[in-house]
């Protein structure tokens, strides 16, 4: 049986499993039933400065986009840090790690962005025994009009300055947790680690409006009759997240600094597919926000046994598999030549895969008599819209075709060899440079 | 009323009330909104649907069911209107196992289709539980149309042609519009007077006039309504029931299924129809099956449809069959009845086995008998009161695809007229495709196309 315990940034957890700083870890009673349940760690729900805690509002926090069957596939938010005084969660925090020595404990912070303030903050966190702390340098909504959370996240310069400041004053590790919201990710992170970071955490949520109510004309979450945007969370942002987490793993300015993927996770597979991309554990908030803290034995098992499987020993092991094959397009193979495939044998007939290649693509399926559904070789560009659209799964593949023979759409022969946009004919760069 | 389904000989009360009521509660309960969105997301959005083309009124099923799906059912009921007026009675009563569901491609795909017709139920309840109604009627165009019959096939029909501007007048024979929707569709698939009331709301279009008591053949002459309309429409049905011609059938106790269906129809107290302990009931349709569900259900002890062929050759669907298993219903096969045994009363039936043999059904060379203190004949309806001008195809009035008849401006669809299944829904397509066809033909500037003979349908 595969070893999920795994070590990220010296702090130890049994699982790479914990809760992201959310409601979920905004209290010692929730903390203490999650680890009950299993979960590895958990990043405590930020803490603000000491004084009167901030309000939030009293009316609905969140929005939320769904599925079939009313799953939910996206949560939008428009809570702020904890709303709880800062002595109250102290002290929980103290109370829980001396009753969880093995279990993960970081605890997230966002205080106005001047020395003094994380100087005043950061003994009164290392007194609790928590493992780390966390800066919450990604709340998009209602913070940053203060001048913290995504406002400091989005300033590479700030990032590194209050990443300086943190290590210059603590000598607990230091995630930084980065903001979507942002154009290219590979900046901040490289402000972090330039400002001294342990790792970074990402993603915060996605500012966003999820709805908007047609017949008060206001966005959702309504607070008498107004809206605002919030931050975007749940299955919905997870390829976003994926990307962010892999754009830093192959950067070459940020290389071995450790990441822990956040957004979407909800399954053992996402978990999975983040560790591949470079993370080296995961932070969930909104799957148990819909589920409860149940799921983490289904994560368990199920990375467990796809470790097994794929003969895996380590959590080590499986971080960062997948990023030497994350490249750029230009480095693709042009080479490669796919044509879809129908499997008349699994084909129910339903034509979706006609009207999206007719309609919208290459018009290249036929409708044969019969009701039969077949790929026009002559026409298909291989662009996968078909297989994407086929209710049946393995109904239609993309096949490869052999070197030699001849993609009847363009009369030529498939070559063996990798050939890459670099090198292509059609290049300008590529003519200029002949 | 100390009855109970043991009580020998026929009985009235069999079952308490409230047994009686959950017995006849609707079959399939309607969908709630959530219920309903969770199965229109089952739905594929198919290209070209095999389920469009199932369905005998071509509604366009994707469409509704994503219209459904994205929260807006009324336009989803004006989608199943548009083509079939009676969407409501066919969410109900059509046999979607052989028709729509049948072809739908997770039925192929996985045994389970998408429940059509639940959700057209859904949509078409949706709009018709508000006031008015969705059609507007095109401008007067002074036109006169007879629509003999007010069953599926002449009140889609009427509806068509009140749409278009024309004024119709409905004939019928019975007491209450409707036609079997109203007397013969079972009751647990129909609640809630929901015949009356969608023929209610059918009429709120405006310019149909209805004249019930009013029998074609018996006081209404197909000659004078021609004179006096624009166009005729017969949908007649099929009003007579075949003999059963054996030794005994005109012993008390020998009923008509489709009488005793009408009569449990119009039944006011459920608790005051009578019922054998044993039931037998003749033939293998769909009213061979609701006869026999029906007095099952009524709290007969031992009910048993007997059929002179295999399973599968009976009209019923399997589905129909199952129904009726579930109910505690024996279905017997193979087997006809040869003698009915009673004095002055039914006691018994005798049947004979058959087989199928190389020049058809033959006998096996043995008998049997079971029971009896009622017996319901169900094997089969026929055209009657059908006006002796009609050329007749087997059985029923010749018509062509626009529902022609042989007579110049008499136009006829249902059950009363050839092609096409004997289904409500089929009814109403051909009602409709006739009332476009008296359309197009009046306003083709003919003044009266009585006068206009067509070609290669003239009167015999
Ligand atoms: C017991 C039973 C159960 C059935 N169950 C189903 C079912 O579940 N699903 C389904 O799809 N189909 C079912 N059917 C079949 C379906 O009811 C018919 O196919 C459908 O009603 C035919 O419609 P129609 O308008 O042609 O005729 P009808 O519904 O028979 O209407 C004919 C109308 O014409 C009137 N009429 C008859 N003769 C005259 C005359 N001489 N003058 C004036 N008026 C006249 C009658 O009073 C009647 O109102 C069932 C049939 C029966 C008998
Ligand atoms: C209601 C709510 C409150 C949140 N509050 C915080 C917070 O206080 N601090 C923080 O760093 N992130 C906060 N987040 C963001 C989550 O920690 C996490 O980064 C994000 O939800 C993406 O993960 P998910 O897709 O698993 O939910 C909050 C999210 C939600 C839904
Ligand atoms: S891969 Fe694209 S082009 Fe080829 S058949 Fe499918 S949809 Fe059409
Ligand atoms: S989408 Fe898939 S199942 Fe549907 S017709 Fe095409 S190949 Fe067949
Ligand atoms: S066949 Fe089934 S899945 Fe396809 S459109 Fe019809 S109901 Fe929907």
């Amino acid at each position: 049986m595969a070893n999920l315990a795994c070590e990220f940034v010296g702090i130890r957890s049994p699982n790479p499993f914990w809760l992201a700083s959310a409601p979920p870890t905004d209290k010692e009673y929730n903390v203490r039933r999650a680890f009950e349940a299993g979960w590895g760690g958990v990043v405590w729900k930020t803490l603000g400065e000491e004084g009167p805690p901030i309000v939030n509002v009293n009316g609905p926090r969140y929005g939320a986009v769904w599925g079939a069957d009313r799953r939910l596939l996206g949560l939008n938010n428009i809570e702020l840090i904890t709303d709880r005084p800062l002595e109250t969660n102290l002290q929980e925090i103290k109370t829980v790690k001396r009753d969880y020595p093995d279990r993960a404990v970081v605890v997230s912070l966002m205080v106005p962005c001047v020395e003094d303030a994380w100087k005043a903050i950061l003994p009164l966190v290392e007194d609790t025994g928590a493992d780390g702390i966390e800066l919450n340098f990604g709340c998009p909504h209602g913070m940053s009009e203060r001048g913290m959370g995504s406002a400091v996240g989005q300033v590479p310069d700030y990032i590194e300055m209050v990443t300086r400041w943190c290590k210059q004053n603590t000598r607990m590790p230091v995630i930084v947790k980065l903001t979507p919201n942002i154009t290219d990710i590979r900046y901040p992170a490289r402000a972090s680690k330039a400002g001294g970071a342990d790792a970074v955490s990402l993603i915060n949520t996605v500012s966003s409006i999820t709805s908007v109510n047609l017949d008060t004309y206001s966005p959702e979450p309504s607070i008498d009759g107004k809206g605002t945007h919030g931050g975007f969370c749940g299955p919905a942002v997870k390829p976003i997240a994926l990307n962010m987490v892999a754009q830093i793993a192959r950067d070459p300015e940020s290389e071995g600094l450790p990441i822990s993927g956040i957004g979407g996770v909800t399954t053992w597979r996402d978990a999975a597919e983040f560790l591949t991309l470079g993370a080296g554990n995961v932070q969930v908030c909104t799957a148990v926000m819909t589920y409860g803290f149940k799921i983490v034995q289904e994560m368990i098992s199920g990375l467990g046994d796809w470790m097994d499987e794929k003969g895996h020993a380590s959590v080590d092991d499986v971080v960062g598999r997948a990023v030497p094959n994350f490249t750029d397009w230009q480095y693709l193979n042009l080479n490669y030549v796919t044509k879809a495939r129908i499997d008349q044998d699994l084909c129910i007939g339903c034509g979706r895969c006609f009207a999206a290649c007719e309609d919208t693509s290459h018009q290249a399926i036929a409708i044969n008599p019969g009701r039969k559904f077949e790929v026009i070789d002559e026409e298909c560009v291989a662009c996968n819209l078909c297989v994407n659209v086929c209710p049946v799964e393995d109904c239609i593949t993309m096949e490869e075709l052999a070197p030699g023979v001849v993609d009847p759409r363009t009369g030529q022969e498939v070559v063996a060899d990798y050939g890459n946009w670099t090198t292509h004919p059609n290049n300008p760069g590529t003519c200029a440079a002949e | 009323m100390a009855n109970n389904p043991f009580t020998p000989g026929i009985a009235a009360g069999r079952l308490p009330s409230g047994a009686l009521d959950r017995n006849f509660a609707d079959l399939h309960p309607p969908f709630d909104r959530h219920e309903a969105l969770v199965a229109a997301d089952r739905c594929y959005f198919c290209h070209d649907a095999p389920c469009v083309t199932a369905c005998p009124t071509t509604i366009d099923i994707p469409l509704f069911i994503r219209q459904i799906a994205t929260g807006t059912p009324e336009a989803a009921a004006r989608t199943i209107f548009d083509q079939n007026i009676l969407g409501g009675m066919c969410a109900r009563a059509c046999p979607t196992e052989t028709l729509c569901e049948e072809a739908c491609v997770r039925e192929v795909a996985e045994g389970r289709p998408v429940e059509i017709g639940r959700l057209q139920r859904f949509a078409t309840d949706t709009m018709m539980a508000r006031d008015g109604h969705p059609y507007a009627r095109a401008d007067q165009t002074g036109k006169r149309i007879a629509v003999v019959g007010a069953g599926p096939a002449g009140l889609a029909c009427a509806h068509r042609l009140a749409m278009h501007g024309h004024e119709v007048v409905v004939f019928d024979s019975r007491q209450r519009p409707g036609g079997l929707n109203e007397y013969g569709i079972a009751s647990y698939k129909t609640v809630d007077e929901f015949a009356q009331a969608e023929v209610e709301w059918l009429l709120g279009i405006g310019g149909i006039k209805v004249a019930q008591d009013t029998r074609l053949s018996d006081g209404l002459d197909l000659e004078a309504l021609i004179g006096d309309h624009d166009a005729v429409f017969l949908g007649i049905g099929l009003a007579g029931v075949n003999a059963l011609r054996i030794e005994g059938a005109d012993l008390q106790g020998v009923d008509d299924a489709v009488a005793f269906i009408a009569n449990l129809r119009q039944a006011e107290d459920l608790s005051s129809l009578a019922i054998g302990r044993n039931v037998v009931v003749v033939g293998g349709g769909m009213t061979a099956i609701d006869a026999a569900v029906q007095s099952r259900l009524l709290g007969a002890e031992n009910v048993a449809i007997v059929y002179r062929r295999g399973r599968d050759r009976m009209t019923a669907s399997r589905y129909e069959q199952d129904l009726a298993a579930s109910k505690g219903v024996r279905i017997v096969t193979h087997a006809r009845p040869v003698r009915v045994i009673g004095d002055g009363t039914v006691q018994e039936v005798e049947f004979e086995y058959t087989r199928d043999g190389a020049s058809g059904l033959e006998d096996a060379g043995e008998t049997f008998r079971l029971a009896a203190d009622q017996v319901f004949k169900a094997i089969g309806q026929t055209l009657e009161g059908a006006p002796d001008a009609l050329q007749i195809e087997g059985g029923k009035i010749k018509v062509d695809e626009s529902g022609r008849t042989s007579i110049p401006g008499v136009w006829a669809g249902g059950d009363c007229a050839s092609g096409g299944d004997d289904l409500t829904v089929t009814a109403v397509a051909e009602g409709r495709d006739a009332a476009e066809d008296i359309h197009n033909a009046i306003l083709a500037g003919k003044e009266n196309v009585n006068e206009t003979p067509r070609p290669g349908n003239e009167p015999g």
